[in-house]
């Protein structure tokens, strides 16, 4: 009975087969692509952040079947989702949580790639890919983030939409042209609403392909950075490869049934993350009147935020912080170290890698805060630091002492 | 061993200075309440009774003037196990129906010449301001006879709204005392209220009705929120589950890998 049906089912994969290469496309990708053997903790990410964009994807089409994107009505038809819709709450939330944990998985993500040169020869593309998706990411939330029409939507945009403003000549023209009005209205939440629903997710979901078609085409880099294709047996296998399935998507599973419990926890215990995730200010309805006391953006913006503040001169603000972006796009170029993973790595890069977490954590911090002048003083110093930690990396890299390459890789 | 923990440090590094920061910057977010500390507001989600009481008052007192646009009586009535005539009878003045929403027939144009501003909707208000803001400024109201209404509120100074429930606290009067502030300059802050005129309810007594108050205003401003944390034990619990399975078949897979 069982062989029957088993039989049958290869009957349908053969017919599909003949007429759409699944066959070869699940061996591409799946059970004849090799990955290192050795991926460890900080691997988890990358699958992790399809499975946020699949999450922001699914709960995103939800809320969008209930929102109403005018300035007279978003506000109350997110509260309409939250009480009168079935399940409305959970799909809020699961959007409003995602957004968040999105951004620690990424963060986390392109930290791996700084940890083990996951950026370096042959991976430039694949970095640059991952950078336009970042960039793009980073742009799709903070649309998203206007929807709500709450006082932090509102006057978050406000701010943001006016740092063009900043830039000679063409400024004031460039924010007016951007908001379609003279203030943050409705033609704005309007044009938002569009290109976060439907520009920008397609974009995404493009890029992620050049993402993974780069990556599966130099394979996937491991925490000793060394190139497992260079040591294949007969049949053209990396010896210190696995088959992509069972192994990591087993692995890759457990590593997301993990997350999805922390993600949960959040989700059912602690939406608001104590006003970190969904902040006080945005359910008081958008008010263009009423300025509030303390304008922050939400936490994943403060390390850039805290970098235009530290600026006196706005013009030359917009300009570090847009740098500050800019400056990753190029990391591939200036890192000229001898070897990629921070295990064969000297003291210098260790300490550099070390300092540029505490300026980014610490920028990060003082981006939510008030601009005293002790806040302003350390978003300066950081600022510098985060800053150095590119723009020396080319002599620092160069000069740092290093372990030699092992020629397999070191653990299972 | 000693490579694998200096390429772990620096990560392990960053998830403690985040988690760090972010216990500080909350635990500070929440330490500033204008500069005024506030009373912890103890509601209990769960007490139904104190819900339908905290309606009843709402309904009495606020929803004269502020509406809760964003909530329907029937919402209530499903929530609190009460019927369709209990609510009619209990909460609604006007002439709404059970599925209307909360609305208030009061003119935008007209309360700000009344209280010279326009009176917020107090729907996702406990989400706003949380709880123990409301809870104190509530109960801290004081004559002051230099404002329109005769009475200031220390957590949210000069404020538009008059004391609507007097009748129950009565009126208190602010106990004063000069200190010295951080530059230097001496200036009166208050310290503590003395009633000066008896109200219907003896401060325990009122204490304990705005508590109920709030309470309806918490369980107003998230209606889902019991459901939330009911349904997050199972889902917790599922994944739990899942967890050890998934684990225990990866575990077998990988056994060949060497």
């Amino acid at each position: 009975m069982s062989n029957k049906l088993i039989d049958r089912v290869f009957i349908v994969r053969d017919w599909v087969d003949e007429r759409f290469p699944i066959i070869e496309f699940w061996d591409a990708h799946l059970s004849k692509y090799y990955a290192p053997k050795n991926l460890n903790f900080w691997y988890y990410f990358g699958s992790l952040a399809v499975l946020m964009l699949v999450i922001q994807f699914l709960s995103g089409i939800f809320l969008a079947m209930n929102y109403k994107p005018t300035a007279g009505t978003a506000f109350a038809s997110v509260e309409y989702i939250m009480r009168d819709v079935n399940w409305g709450w959970l799909i809020r939330y699961m959007h409003s949580t995602g957004a968040s944990f999105f951004f620690v998985v990424i963060y986390l993500h392109m930290f791996r790639a700084l940890l083990y040169g996951s950026y370096r020869k042959p991976r430039e593309l694949l970095w640059l890919f991952g950078m336009v998706i970042f960039a793009v990411l980073m742009a799709e939330a903070f649309m998203g983030y206007l929807l709500p029409w709450g006082q932090m939507s509102f006057w978050g945009a406000q701010v943001i939409i006016s740092l063009f403003g900043a830039i000679p000549y063409i400024g004031d023209e460039l924010a007016l042209w951007i908001r379609g009005d003279f203030v943050v209205a409705d033609a704005t939440l309007n044009r938002f609403f569009a290109f976060h629903v439907i520009a920008f997710p397609l974009l995404l979901l493009g890029l992620v392909l050049f993402h993974m078609i780069s990556l599966h085409s130099v394979g996937s880099n491991n925490p000793d950075g060394i190139e497992i294709k260079k040591h294949k047996d007969e049949n053209g296998v990396p010896l210190d490869g696995i088959p992509f399935h069972p192994y990591y998507t087993l692995k890759d599973t457990v590593g997301a049934v993990v997350f999805l419990m922390i993600f949960s926890a959040v989700l059912f215990y602690a939406p608001e993350m104590g006003g970190w995730f969904l902040e006080k200010d945005n359910f008081v309805p958008a008010d263009p009147l009423k300025t509030p006391e303390h304008i922050a953006p939400l936490w994943y913006f403060t390390p850039f935020y805290a970098i235009l503040r530290a600026v006196p001169d706005k013009f030359l603000g917009v300009m570090a912080m847009g740098a500050s972006i800019a400056v990753l796009f190029a990391l591939p170029w200036l890192d000229r170290s001898p070897v990629k993973s921070i295990r064969q790595r000297g003291w210098i890069f260790k300490g550099a890698l070390a300092t540029f977490v505490v300026s980014f954590v610490g920028l990060a911090y003082l981006g939510t805060v008030a601009a005293t002048p002790t806040a302003t003083l350390f978003s300066r110093i950081f600022s510098v630091l985060y800053f150095a930690f590119f723009l020396l990396m080319p002599f620092y890299s160069k000069f740092d002492k290093t372990k030699p390459v092992p020629e397999r890789v070191t653990e299972k | 061993m000693l490579i694998k923990c200096s390429s772990v440090l620096p990560g392990a590094f960053m998830l403690v200075a985040l988690i760090t920061t972010t216990m500080l910057t909350s635990s500070l977010v929440l330490a500033s309440g204008g500069g005024v500390s506030l009373d912890k507001a103890n509601i209990k989600l769960e007490d139904t009774e104190s819900i339908k009481r905290g309606a009843k008052l709402f309904v009495q007192y606020c929803l004269n003037c502020h509406s809760a646009s964003l909530m329907r009586y029937s919402r209530i009535a499903a929530d609190m196990g009460m019927t369709d005539e209990e609510i009619t009878e209990q909460l609604i003045t006007t002439g709404a129906k059970v599925g209307d929403t909360m609305t208030v027939t009061m003119d935008r144009a007209d309360a700000k010449e009344w209280f010279g501003t326009a009176v917020p909707d107090l729907s996702v208000i406990s989400r706003a301001r949380g709880v123990d803001w409301l809870y104190t400024y509530l109960r801290s109201f004081y004559r002051d006879e230099s404002r329109p209404w005769g009475v200031n509120n220390v957590v949210f100074k000069d404020v538009g709204m008059p004391h609507v429930l007097w009748e129950l606290q009565g009126l208190q009067e602010p106990e004063k005392t000069m200190v010295v502030n951080d530059d230097g300059i001496e200036q009166e802050i208050i310290t503590g209220f003395k009633l000066v005129e008896q109200g219907k309810l003896d401060p325990q007594e009122y204490d304990a009705v705005i508590l109920d108050l709030v309470t309806f205003l918490a369980y107003l401003g998230e209606p889902s929120k019991l459901q939330r944390q009911a349904l997050g034990k199972w889902v917790l619990l599922f994944l739990a589950v899942f967890l050890v399975i998934i684990y225990l078949l990866k575990k077998e897979y990988w056994k060949d890998v060497h």
